[in-house]
């Protein structure tokens, strides 16, 4: 085996510049796929990361996931019930204290109650239809990634008690109000309250900037008319990972539907399926077009070599000599080429970690920012994987036909 | 006496739309220790013979047995392994390796061998050149050396494994009239000194004349000489 490596490396340095290029060939190939693997699964990693920093990892809600079960089906086996419909409890999650005291004795994490209701927030002569979500501030400034968000004033704004609300920056401005400004609270069971704004908060998601308004738990009780209620449990993980998992546990320990992100975010995360595949086909196709170099070089010298071929065969080697040869060829060629692109992937990763760049407009809570890019040793693996498997089908093709050739063809063709 | 290399009406017709024959009916003996010439004119199927003696070719008709071993029915890589050990081929066209040394293309065969270590092939591949008168040259490469060296060079590769059979398709026919005689008196040593069996194709008459036994070809089948 020593030998055939040693007339393979011969062969391939015989071809100086075409090795060459096609070493290039396969090292741009492993380096860019490297550097845009880098590219989508840091962007990936970082749209992942603001989501589960966003959302809750788990949402209990008062609702049901399945209508109840009917006493008529407990009783008649042939008992048919259609059209019912899950209940949507308006007394919200029952129980609460006990709920909360059960969740806590296991679940791995944080978690804030709250009730969300909807109403109107009235000023000077302006209505703006907002949730009103009731929470206890120093749970929820755990569980939410709002407490971070705050342009003005915070959530402990809210602690010292009486008739505050915190609201987005939007909101604010549509309704032409300021910190310190006393808006009137309208809720949807026509309870009328008078709320000074105590903070105010900017996420950059306008749905939540300008529809959203916390008060205190107890206040969103008052102005729903649903003393001591929450519809609401949000935790928050120690591992985002683990929140299906607690939210299947969750919910067949409440019966209320427990919701983790993934769930909810199921068809963005399911783009983010494709974007790897279109991305690995990119990929793939990249060092397709490597191994076509390949191809090409190990044609060429086995047309060159036909020579030594013949030589070799009337030495004694055998037929399965010669495809290991030139499939060694093709190895060593993606094997150099792999090598090379390692560095040239961490260089340009490397490279693409030191552009900085400035966002521009509303959002700018983090003024200049670079790129997102994973590194991970799997992605040196993988792309050096699928070069080495491209240059192997690469040599394999000429190397039959190599293996194949006739020697006294070749002699006689030379004497 | 059991013969080295044995044929029984040995044929090689190339298949076309009008075959070709090659060879036909050849049917020999070469025992140990003998100095074969083939002899014959040119296109008479010397050349062909040899390759079917020498395992490169496959005949169409007829038998062929080496060292009591019938050839018909072996394997690719059984054959291939005959022609590593047993024999020795001696081209017109030395047929070396250009990109490797003289050391290296005489030590190839007993690296794919695999019989001797680094220092027992080092060793030979010296003392086989330095009998060819080549140990100045052992580091450089084929290109670099004269017509007669290479072939000796070639005579020296041919001898790597120890085969008891040299065959030799005119190895002195690119070669001038003293290189020939030097080729020639090295085939002719092996054959006395260390008992190899020779067989040569060869144009030169006088070369003919010194061999222990003459084949004459014509037209593909053996012809009285
Ligand atoms: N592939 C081939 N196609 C057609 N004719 C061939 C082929 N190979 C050899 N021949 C013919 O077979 C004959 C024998 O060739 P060869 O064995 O080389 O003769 P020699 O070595 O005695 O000169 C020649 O006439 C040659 O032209
Ligand atoms: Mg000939």
């Amino acid at each position: 085996m020593r030998l055939i490596l040693a007339l393979a490396l011969t062969h391939i340095r015989g071809r100086g510049r075409q090795t060459l290029v096609a070493i290039i060939g396969v090292a741009l190939g492993v380096g860019f796929s490297i550097a845009m693997a880098a590219l989508m699964q840091g962007g990936e990693d970082d749209f992942v990361a603001r989501l589960v920093d966003t959302m809750p990892h788990v949402d209990i809600t008062d609702e049901y996931r399945n209508a109840r079960r009917q006493p008529a089906q407990d009783a008649f086996t042939a008992a048919q019930i259609a059209g019912l419909r899950p209940k949507d409890d308006r007394r919200g999650i029952l129980n609460p204290t006990e709920a909360v005291a059960m969740l806590r004795a296991w679940v791995p994490g944080r978690l804030a109650l709250s009730l969300k209701t909807q109403g109107v927030v009235r000023y000077s002569g302006r209505d703006v239809g907002i949730a009103i979500i009731g929470i206890e501030p120093q749970a929820e400034m755990k569980v939410s990634s709002l407490a971070k968000d705050f342009r003005q004033g915070s959530f402990t704004s809210l602690i010292a008690g009486g008739n505050n609300i915190v609201v987005g920056d939007r909101l604010a401005q549509r309704l032409g109000a300021e910190l310190g400004t006393t808006v009137t609270v309208v809720s949807s069971t026509g309870q009328s309250r008078a709320f000074k704004i105590v903070g105010l908060f900017h996420t950059g998601t306008t749905a939540r900037d300008e529809g959203e308004g916390y008060v205190l738990l107890k206040n969103a009780q008052i102005l729903s008319e649903r003393p001591n209620a929450i519809n609401e449990i949000r935790l928050k993980l120690d591992d985002p990972n683990a929140a299906p998992q607690v939210a299947r546990r969750a919910e067949a320990q409440l019966g209320y539907k427990a919701m983790a992100w993934q769930e909810a975010n199921e068809s963005l995360l399911q783009a983010l399926v494709i974007r790897n595949v279109i991305m690995y086909t990119v990929v793939g196709a990249i060092l397709l077009v490597a191994g076509f170099g390949i191809f090409n070089i190990i044609s060429t010298i086995t047309h060159e070599k036909a020579r030594d071929i013949a030589i070799l065969k009337s030495l004694g080697f055998t037929e399965t000599d010669m495809r290991r040869l030139f499939l060694l060829e093709g190895v060593a060629l993606g094997a150099g080429g792999s090598l090379v692109g390692w560095a040239v992937g961490f260089s340009l990763c490397f490279a693409l970690s030191l552009v900085r760049f400035e966002l521009s407009g509303a959002a700018v809570t983090q003024e200049i920012t670079h790129l997102p890019l994973a590194w991970s040793i799997w992605h040196y693996l993988i792309a050096a994987g699928f070069a080495l498997v491209s240059a192997g089908v690469a040599g394999y093709l000429p190397a039959r036909q190599a293996a194949r050739l006739n020697p006294v063809d070749i002699i006689r063709g030379a004497t | 006496m059991s013969a080295l290399i044995e044929t029984k009406g040995l044929t090689r017709v190339l298949p076309a739309a009008v075959p070709v024959t090659l060879v036909e009916g050849i049917t020999l003996a070469i025992g140990a220790g003998e100095f074969v010439a083939i002899t014959g004119p040119s296109g008479s199927g010397k050349s062909s013979l040899l390759y079917l003696l020498g395992l490169l070719d496959k005949p169409t008709g007829g038998s062929l047995a080496i060292e009591g071993r019938d050839i018909e029915g072996l394997s690719e890589r059984e054959r291939a392994g005959i022609r590593l050990a047993t024999l020795g081929f001696v081209f017109q066209f030395h047929f070396l390796l250009p990109e490797f040394t003289v050391r290296e293309n005489v030590e190839i065969p007993m690296r794919r061998l695999g019989h001797l270590g680094a220092a027992a092939m080092r060793e030979r591949s010296t003392e086989l050149l330095s009998a060819l008168g080549l140990a100045d040259h052992l580091d450089k490469r084929p290109d670099q050396l004269s017509g007669g060296q290479r072939q000796r060079v070639a005579v020296a590769r041919s001898l790597a494994n120890d085969p008891p059979l040299i065959l030799a398709d005119e190895p002195t026919g690119s070669l001038d009239s003293k290189n020939s005689d030097q080729v020639f008196a090295i085939l002719d040593a092996l054959v006395r000194e260390r008992g190899k069996t020779v067989i040569a194709v060869t144009h030169d008459t006088e070369m003919a004349a010194k061999a222990s036994r003459r084949i004459h070809l014509v037209d593909g089948r053996l012809a009285e000489s």
